[in-house]
């Protein structure tokens, strides 16, 4: 097969472009050019947008014996990806923006100019493994790294995006993945994971959507209403700083009368209320989804588990499906869970489908 | 085979440049040692300074080696406005163009930002030529407060020829010295230094079959410079550092093959990049081709492949062994729209759907041919990846 193979920078991608290669695919690397001004990024910068990365993936490519070359899609990037963040904070949700760029950037932009090229499938770095089924259908399964599994922010694929992808690292643990790159000769291999939005080159999120939010909804001040009483507890001066879950920072003066900590459990973006109250006012048992994505067929209901954060626990639930929206009912409850979140939804190891959580339920509502 | 369609970027290396230098590398002597066998490497060097001052007509004095064309640049640009500071401490404005090889523009904003130089970039019609009405009008403003103008000789993108001896005649009138970057010009088409009036030239090694690292800044005496390397007081004081005998020796070499043969050379590429532009819009009717049809280098064939992403073409046609160039600044590693097209007035979308293809003296037929088959499914493969 003619293969693309998507070069970060980092080891992974660099291990499984050289895997592609000697699996004797045609593969040619490119790199992303996703910021508009990389040497913004230049100092302090993680993630894998700068130009250092770019020359990661290049001496890689050049070790791996692969052509190489840099694609700009900085302008789609910022539409599809950094805007939507914005947005989507704006309105008081929490995206995850590693999702949306799976499904707007790699697996769709690039696939698709890959697939008018000339190239037979997009291989990338994640963990996550690809099977063919018993219906003929692609299934897409956790990685055997449980640690690294990345089936979370790829559950967003759809079988056609899903038949043109390669995840060579699927069936490898990411220790063996490093000596591999090692013993392979890349420079990369014992460079240090990215972790972070690789659009905020500082890590400071609450920080960058202030600045770039400005005056834009809801980042102004409000209420700090207790849940119980309705009492008002204080003010603060924007609701960007605040996320479902959060117990630090919320400068309350008094403490609650049961003296037990006190969490964030609500924000209303239009008023710049933040309801805050006990732990237990955290816990969701039902969730609303909307934009549902199948990897495969589409099931009506099932029984199986979901993902609601990446690296987060799996809990078991009921899923039941109604055109492009999904009804999921928990049977092990949630915690600290925001709208605009993903869910991804597993039946054993496979990825069926995934979600955006539009609204949430408390446990005993 | 490798189809090297891009020899604007670079040439290969002239044997007798090669041999030039080679034989430097295996001899022994600091052209600035007073023993015989320094003598014997400062007579390669002036030599060298000889030929390159006969093929270009200049003083052999007035060659200034320096490390390649952006050096050379950087020094005409910084040393002439320096230079020209101490003359009159109100003449802080430069005029260049706004097609202008990052070599002068990178130097320019620099100047602009830390030395209070105040930079005009006039503008340029759809074939990329210098606006001479806006010059004549930018100076007449105030000439008094002009230090420099920096012209090109010819563009390295779309290849068009800038009307020097009309600049220069237009900058004679009120004493403004001109700086070329001659880098493209040189071998061909005819470069003539003291007959072009202009006060200093950037010429370069690698462009003109020469090796990489070593070019020079012509510049004539009666021209203050400001140094900005400073060390061993080599090169007139104006650029110190050992001189490199062997490369200087292959420079000379391959810019004396290159000037001796030049009409022919363009008279035959010319011809061939006429059939290569003639065949490519045979297979594909609406690519344009840019620049100044009646004043263009022999080599230079620059098309805009309307639906197409240049880094497609580009991309295609590297796998299939055929190499160009899409022309565009690599700025920070992130393909930028040529500045050169957008000043000639192009869309965003119009710059970043074109290739150059620069012909060179080891084109051949067959390098046309090779593209000409190449060129259609390409082109179609690329649009197929933009729907």
């Amino acid at each position: 097969m003619k293969v693309l193979a998507a070069m970060s920078g980092g080891v992974d991608s660099a291990v499984a472009a050289a895997r592609a290669a000697e699996a004797g695919h045609d593969v040619t690397g490119i790199h992303l050019a996703l910021s508009r001004n990389p040497q913004s990024y230049r100092s302090g910068a993680r993630g894998c947008c700068t130009i250092e990365d770019s020359n990661d993936a290049r001496r890689a490519a050049d070790v791996i014996g692969i052509p190489f070359y840099v694609w700009d899609l900085s302008e789609r990037f910022h539409e599809d990806v950094v805007e939507d963040f914005m947005d989507e904070y704006a309105a008081g949700r929490t995206p995850n923006p590693c999702l949306r760029c799976n499904e707007k950037i790699k697996f769709a932009a690039v696939l698709d100019r890959a697939l008018g090229l000339g190239f037979d499938a997009v291989a990338t770095g994640h963990y996550a493994q690809l099977r063919t089924g018993a219906d003929g259908l692609i299934e897409m399964h956790r990685a055997v790294d449980h640690g690294k599994d990345q089936s979370y922010v790829l559950g967003v694929l759809t079988q056609d995006q899903l038949a043109h992808s390669l995840f060579p690292l699927g069936d490898s643990e990411k220790t063996s993945v490093r000596e591999e790159a090692a013993e392979r000769g890349l420079l990369v291999a014992h460079k240090p994971d990215s972790h972070d939005i690789c659009f905020i080159a500082d890590g400071d999120n609450a920080g960058w959507l202030r600045e770039k939010l400005g005056d834009r909804a809801p980042n102004h001040g409000g209420d700090i209403v207790d849940q119980g009483t309705g009492e008002v507890l204080g003010q603060h001066e924007g609701t960007v700083g605040f996320t479902i879950g959060q117990r630090k920072g919320l400068r309350i003066g008094r403490p609650a009368p049961d003296g037990k900590p006190r969490f964030v459990l609500d924000i209303e973006p239009v008023s710049g209320t933040v309801t805050v109250g006990p732990r237990d006012g955290l816990r969701i048992d039902r969730i609303a989804g909307i934009r549902a994505r199948w990897c495969g067929s589409v099931p009506t209901r099932l029984e199986g588990t979901v993902q609601l954060r990446a690296h987060g626990a799996e809990h078991r639930a009921v899923v039941i499906v109604r055109d492009d929206e999904v009804d999921i009912e928990l049977q092990d409850p949630a915690e600290g869970i925001a709208p605009g979140q993903a869910a991804v939804i597993y039946e054993g190891t496979r990825v069926v489908g995934s979600a955006t959580i539009a609204a949430t339920d408390r446990v005993g509502v | 085979m490798t189809v090297y369609l891009d020899h604007a970027a670079t040439t290969p290396m002239l044997p007798a440049a090669v041999e030039a230098v080679t034989t430097q590398l295996v001899t022994t002597g600091n052209p600035s040692s007073l023993h015989a066998s320094g003598r014997h490497a400062r007579r390669v060097v002036e030599e060298s300074r000889e030929t390159i001052a006969q093929a270009l007509n200049c003083r052999p004095g007035e060659v200034v080696f320096t490390s390649g064309g952006t050096e050379s640049d950087n020094l005409a640009l910084k040393g002439l406005f320096w230079a020209r500071l101490t003359e009159g401490e109100d003449r802080l404005r430069i005029l260049t163009t706004s097609v202008e090889h990052h070599a002068v523009l990178d130097p320019l904003d620099w100047l602009a930002e830390h030395e209070g130089a105040v930079v005009e970039q006039l503008p340029v019609d759809s074939a990329g030529r210098l606006d001479l009405a806006a010059l004549r009008e930018a100076i007449d403003r105030d000439p008094g407060s002009v230090a420099l103008i920096s012209v090109m000789w010819a563009n390295n993108e779309v290849g068009t020829v800038q009307p020097i001896t009309e600049v220069v005649a237009i900058a004679a009138e009120h004493g403004i010295p001109v700086h070329t970057d001659a880098v493209q010009a040189v071998g061909s088409v005819p470069v003539d230094f003291a007959g072009s009036g202009v006060d200093a030239l950037t010429l370069t090694g690698h462009k003109v079959g020469g090796p990489y690292g070593v070019g020079a800044l012509v510049i004539r005496r009666e021209v203050e410079v400001t140094p900005l390397v400073h060390g061993g007081g080599q090169e007139r004081d104006i650029r110190s550092g050992t001189i490199d005998t062997p490369a200087i020796a292959g420079f000379a070499a391959a810019v004396e093959l290159a000037v001796k043969q030049q009409a022919e050379h363009a008279e035959r590429v010319s011809a061939l990049r006429d059939d290569l532009v003639r065949r490519v819009q045979e297979v594909v009717p609406d690519a344009r081709l840019n620049g100044d049809p009646g004043g263009k280098l022999p080599g230079n064939a620059h098309l805009t492949f309307p639906g197409c992403e240049g880094d497609s073409l580009l991309m295609l046609l590297d796998a299939r062994g055929i190499e160009c160039s899409t022309g565009s600044a690599c700025s920070a590693g992130v393909p930028q729209p040529s500045h050169v097209l957008l000043a000639m007035g192009a869309s965003d979308e119009e710059a970043r759907s074109s290739l150059r293809f620069s012909l060179g003296h080891t084109s051949t037929q067959s390098d046309v041919d090779a593209l000409a088959d190449a060129i259609g499914p390409v082109v179609e493969r690329a649009r197929a990846a933009r729907r």
